[in-house]
Formats: structure tokens, C-alpha cells, sequence
């Protein structure tokens, strides 16, 4: 079934009348994603899109028996929006809503702790298994179903490597945005663990960046777990001067920290191979998957 | 979002927090009024810039052997005198750079008698996703040189979101700074005081370097530096007002002003890039074929033609440019907007240098036949390798 979600995971929308949730929502039903209830507070009864309208996310579940959650919610209502979803155990939420306050999220991460579900985002692209379903905001065109589980901090990047993957004639089992975020839901390790056991997934790809430690922590996983499949990253940021944020929240190398030259050092002792230019990502993977 | 010192301290005062009684200077005309505003007999005259290392630092235009850029001052004539010296010239610090910065604001304080130095930071902890206290006995210094050299000195104690602080959090706080008595009553009221406006005003960093008890055996909050999440300014446009844009790039303002997210950096390639992981891809690729990037710039996922034409316009300001890769990848974002945006900034403010567009994803046809047709000079790209090779032979011939 790939990772995270597949042909049986039932999508709600929170947030789906508005022009990005319309959107995305619309193109993901055109594809075959299982839509089967948006939710917008006041709004409760409508149908929008061919698809029911429910003022909550409990109303919605008991109704459809949804079990993922893609939240296209604005900001300020955007945790909120997270929690309900928490409270309402779906098994997958993606988040693509940037800034939203770090402090907002440390109440959300708080709300996560002793829940099933995994949060993907936000500030995320979301997820995407070809062919079965897609929660967030990937292009659909540029994927094919295949076997290589990718997992990214960023969003356009990542459009970069499933073109060059799909270019390989490789195709992609999932691909999972985790977001640009520094605080946020699963992370790289806990994607690796899930590509691991996938039936699906021959390969992985990391496309990680500047600032945090979430890189340095999959290279200690991989180090300390022998890893059944190869994994390939590419990490962006080369050149990026200290004390600057890179556009992304969490791209910063703070003092002693976070550059990538530390981070691919790291992965490479760890067994990854690394992809020196963001446009040998997939032609990296062809050869070592041969 | 950062704020000055005399800012941050008026914000925590606020809230209940004891800071010694102080006075801005805006102006040079304002250094006598602020002086007579004060208790004295001990004032400190303190420069009032966005950088750390303000005591240490040193002025470029006045000599080596001159004080620093906080200076305890002990009568109204000295302090007036630092004041003038101080006020309009240029503080070099460890972390302004060799340029250094204008300090066009003073803050002159009522000096304090200091028994000891503490140092308390508040911030978000990236592992644990709580806000977290960091306390450490070693005040007055260099934090991440404590940091290093004695990891033991420093306590780290996070609050859980649904609590809030405890009364069990004070007191690991007050056990790792070592307070008792009249300081560690002071604690009781204070540390709860510094959580809630952390929280409360959506602050990213709360760090005060030095708080200190005083020979009276109470707390006070010495220094004070504030950033705050500019995520959340939405819902506090009080402090929005306080940014001192004089404090940053003029470019950068410019770019926020846009909404776009834009990096100043010592290259001659300029870059537009949509989505900041591919804007680094970007600027690594221009490295691996031996050139430098100018800028990072990320024009975002919503971007319109009115900001692609403004994001244009502040690469061309840039007089090191010498070349210009546009590199897209539509999503969200449409290659026809990007296309008509850029064509829009050539014909309202010219094009000097080389441009190589190169533009994939949603409407990629559209969007090149809109340049094609432009009958502007532009130079077509089929991937990035391909962008960044073009555009680097251009600058360098």
C-alpha cells in the first residue's frame, strides 16, 4: 500500500470552500483520491464539490468514517483546526498552511503526545501516493507509480526530484513533504521507518536543507539500524551564510550547527549517498538501485 | 523581529518584571532631559543597536583606547559626555560584522548594584517542542562559550503547553541559578512573569544577560533581548510597531514589504526562484559550475505578476549583478504569471545583464511562449543543469 495513505484512506477537507481547499480538493477527486467530506465551521449541511459539508470533524467522521485529515485552514485558525482533528483520531493530518505561530504548534505537538495520529506539516506539500491518493498540493503529472519513497523538507525540490525519478523510469511508492517548519509532525526518521517496512518502496530519497538537526538525526538512526533498502540525499543550503534564514522557518545555521556540509558528512557515514547537484537526484538512485 | 533593549524592557515592565528605571534617546537633544529624568548618581549610557557584544565593542570613528558601547557613568556631566560621544557613531561588534552598526538610539539607565550575574534565556526547544527555560549561574558572559567549555553550568527546563509553569518548574529554576531567600521569593513572582509574556506576545527568544540579584538580595531583569515570531505579529500590531527598519537591509525591507523572502549575499549572479529549497538548490548548482550567487530569493508559492516584477526589480537594484537565472517550478504557481511578471520588469526598468529563464511545472507552454514572443532578449533553458551553465558561461563569458 505504499506509506501513510492508499486507495482505503477517506479523506476530509478542513477548510474545503475555501479557493486553495476548492482547488487542491478538486484535483485530487479527479484523480481518484476518496474524498468524502469537507468541513467548515457555520457552513454544516452544504454539499460543496459533489462533497458533503459538516460543521466539525466529529460530525464529519461519524458520518463518512473519514480517517485523514488535509487542513487548508489560514494561520490563525490553522492549530486549531489541527487539534480538532487530533481529538478526532485520523490517522493522517497534512498541514500545507505556512506561518502558522510557533506557539500555536507547541500546543499542537503537546496535543500529539499520546495520540495515533501522524501530523505531516505543516508548511508542507503533503503527501502523495500516485495513483491512490493525494492529500496537499504536489502536481499530479509530474508522478508515476513506482518504488522510490521520498521524503522532503521542501516543496518545489521536491517537484525536482519526482520529475527525475519519474524521468528514471522509477516512479514513486510515497512521496511525503514534512515541511519547512521548525516545529512539525513526523520527521525524517520517522518516514524511513515507515519506508522500510514498505513492500512497495525499493529506495529512498532525503532531500534535506540548512538548519535544524532533523538530518544529523536520520544519519544516527541509519547508523545505528542496519537499513534493508539505499538511501539517497541531496542537501540544499551549500552556500548558505551563518545567522540567516533561508526563506524556510527552519532553514538556519545557528553557531556550530546545521550546515550541510555537516549534515552530508553525517549522512555519508552513515552509508547514504549523496546527490552533489540537485539535478543528479534521480540518476544517483538509478545507479545505485542497478 | 527584533526590538531594542529599552523596548524589550518596557514590554517585560509591563508585565510586572523589575527593570531599573531608564530613559531612550532619540535624539541628541534628548540627552539632557533623560539625564535629569534619572535618580543618578550612577547612570549607564547604552547603545541601543541589534547586535550582542555592545559592552565589548568599540566605535570606528573615535580610537582603540575609547570605551565601549555601554558605559557606567558616575555623574550627570560624564554621562551626558558618553552620551554625545556615543550617539550617531558606528559600533563594531562581535556580531555586527566588520561594517559595523549606526547607533542612532541611546538608552540611558539608573545604575543597579550587582552581587551577582545570572543568565536566563526563554525559547522554543526544537527537540522537545515545549518552551524551555535556560538558566545558568555564569551571567554576564558569553553563553555559548559556557555552553562549550562547562555544559554542567547550564539547566534546561521546559514547560508543558497544557500546565503552563508550576510551581515545581520555579522551583528547579531557582535550585539551577542557586537563589534563596528574598531573591528566590522574587523568583517565585518573576519567572511566571517572564513565561506569560513569552507566550503571551508570541516571542521567539527572551534572553536576559545579565539578570542579577542586587546587594539588596532582590532580582533584577539587567539586560533584555526580545525577538518575537513574525509569524504572529498579526495579532499583535503594538509590537509590529516597534521595528527599527533602520536596523536592516534596505533591499530586504523592500522584499518583505513584498512578501518575498530575500537574502543580500556577496555574488554577481542574481537569482528568482520559486520555493526556498529549490532557491538553495539553485545557488548550489551556480557554485558547482564556479560562479556566485548575488541573492536568495524566493518569490513564494501565491506569487502575482505585481511581485515577480517587484522581486525583478530588487535583483537589478543590486549593482554586483552581473547575470540573472530565473529558475521555476510551477505548482501551485503558474509559469504564465512568473513569464508575464518578468517580461512587465524588463520594460519598466530595463535589461542590462543576461537573463536565462527556465520554466517547468503548470503552464510551462504558456509561460514560454509569453517570453519567446516578447521579442526580449532572453535566454531559454531546459532544466536547471542546463539554466546554470548558460547563465554562468553569460557572466563569465
Amino acid at each position: 500500500m505504499a506509506i501513510l495513505v492508499g486507495e482505503q484512506t477517506r479523506v476530509l477537507c478542513q477548510g474545503i470552500t475555501g479557493r486553495q481547499g476548492s482547488f487542491h480538493v478538486q484535483r485530487a477527486i479527479d484523480k481518484g483520491t476518496r474524498v468524502v467530506a469537507g468541513v467548515v465551521p457555520g457552513k454544516g449541511g452544504h454539499t460543496h464539490l459533489g462533497v458533503p459539508v459538516f460543521d466539525s470533524v466529529a460530525e464529519a467522521v461519524a458520518a463518512t468514517q473519514a480517517n485523514a485529515s488535509m487542513v487548508f485552514v489560514p494561520p490563525p485558525a490553522a492549530a486549531d483546526a489541527i487539534v480538532e482533528s487530533i481529538q478526532a483520531n485520523m490517522a493522517v493530518i497534512t498541514c500545507v498552511t505556512e506561518r502558522i505561530p510557533m506557539i500555536d504548534m507547541v500546543r499542537v505537538k503537546r496535543a500529539l503526545r499520546h495520540s495515533q495520529t501522524k501530523l505531516i506539516g505543516p508548511n508542507s506539500i503533503g503527501v502523495f501516493t500516485p495513483g491512490e491518493c493525494r492529500m496537499g498540493v504536489m502536481p499530479l503529472d509530474i508522478a508515476t507509480p513506482g518504488c522510490i519513497g521520498l521524503m522532503s523538507r521542501a516543496g518545489t525540490l521536491s517537484y525536482e526530484a519526482i520529475a527525475q525519478t519519474t524521468a528514471q523510469g522509477l516512479g514513486q511508492s510515497t512521496c511525503v513533504g514534512i515541511g519547512a517548519d521548525i516545529i512539525r509532525g513526523i520527521d525524517f526518521v520517522d518516514c524511513l521507518k515507515l519506508f522500510a517496512d514498505d513492500d512497495k518502496t525499493r529506495g529512498v530519497v532525503m532531500l534535506g536543507e540548512v538548519g535544524g538537526g532533523a538530518e544529523e538525526e536520520a544519519a544516527q538512526y541509519l547508523k545505528e539500524n542496519p537499513y534493508p533498502k539505499p538511501v539517497v540525499a541531496y542537501i540544499a543550503g551549500q552556500f548558505a551564510p551563518p545567522g540567516r534564514r533561508m526563506g524556510h522557518a527552519g532553514a538556519i545555521v545557528m553557531p556550530g550547527s546545521g550546515t550541510a556540509r555537516a549534515k552530508i558528512n553525517r549522512l555519508m557515514s552513515a552509508g547514504v549517498h549523496i546527490a552533489d547537484s540537485p539535478m543528479t537526484i534521480g540518476s544517483t538512485m538509478a545507479e545505485v538501485l542497478i | 523581529m527584533n526590538i531594542h533593549e529599552y523596548q524589550a524592557k518596557k514590554l517585560l515592565a509591563q508585565f510586572g518584571a523589575p527593570v531599573s528605571k531608564g530613559e531612550p534617546v532619540l535624539a541628541l537633544a534628548d540627552i539632557d532631559k533623560a539625564i535629569a529624568a534619572l535618580p543618578g548618581p550612577v547612570y549607564v549610557v547604552k547603545s541601543q543597536i541589534h547586535a550582542g557584544g555592545r559592552g565589548k565593542g568599540k566605535f570606528k570613528e573615535l580610537g582603540q583606547d575609547a570605551k565601549g558601547g555601554v558605559r557606567v557613568s558616575f555623574s550627570a556631566d560624564e554621562a551626558k559626555a558618553n552620551a554625545e560621544e556615543m550617539f550617531g557613531k558606528t559600533l563594531v561588534t562581535q556580531q555586527t560584522g566588520p561594517a559595523g552598526k549606526q547607533v542612532n538610539r541611546l538608552y540611558i539607565e539608573d545604575g543597579a548594584d550587582i552581587e551577582t550575574e545570572l543568565y536566563l534565556s526563554i525559547l522554543v526547544d526544537r527537540e522537545t517542542s515545549q518552551v524551555s527555560f535556560v538558566a545558568s549561574t555564569e551571567g554576564g558572559m558569553d553563553i555559548e562559550a559556557v555552553a562549550h567549555d562547562t555544559p554542567e553550568k547550564i539547566h534546561t527546563i521546559g514547560i508543558d503547553a497544557l500546565t503552563g509553569i508550576t510551581a515545581d518548574d520555579v522551583a528547579k529554576l531557582n535550585t539551577a541559578f542557586e537563589l534563596t531567600g528574598d531573591a528566590a521569593k522574587d523568583g517565585e513572582t518573576l519567572f511566571p512573569i517572564l513565561y506569560n509574556a513569552f507566550v503571551e506576545s508570541d516571542m521567539s527568544l527572551l534572553e536576559i544577560n545579565p539578570l542579577v540579584t542586587l546587594k539588596d538580595g532582590h532580582l533584577k531583569v539587567l539586560d533584555a533581548k526580545v525577538s518575537f515570531d513574525g509569524n504572529a505579529m498579526f495579532r499583535h500590531p503594538e509590537i509590529a510597531e516597534l521595528r527599527d527598519e533602520t536596523e536592516e537591509d534596505e533591499k530586504e525591507i523592500e522584499a518583505s514589504r513584498h512578501d518575498l523572502a530575500y537574502i543580500a549575499l556577496d555574488g554577481d549572479i542574481g537569482c528568482m526562484v520559486n520555493g526556498a529549497g529549490l532557491a538553495m538548490a539553485t545557488m548550489d548548482i551556480i557554485k558547482l559550475y564556479g560562479a556566485e550567487p548575488a541573492n536568495f530569493l524566493d518569490v513564494g508559492g501565491g506569487a502575482t505578476t505585481e511581485k515577480v516584477t517587484a522581486a525583478f526589480k530588487i535583483i537589478t537594484s543590486d549593482p554586483n549583478v552581473k547575470g540573472i537565472l530565473v529558475n521555476i517550478f510551477g505548482g501551485i504557481m503558474r509559469c504564465d504569471v512568473i513569464a508575464e511578471g518578468v517580461v512587465q520588469a524588463i520594460k519598466e526598468v530595463g535589461l542590462e545583464v543576461p537573463l536565462v529563464v527556465r520554466l517547468e511545472g503548470t503552464k510551462v507552454k504558456e509561460g514560454k511562449d509569453i517570453i519567446n514572443n516578447s521579442g526580449l532578449n532572453v535566454i531559454a533553458a531546459d532544466d536547471l543543469d542546463d539554466a546554470a551553465q548558460k547563465i554562468v558561461k553569460a557572466v563569465k563569458g
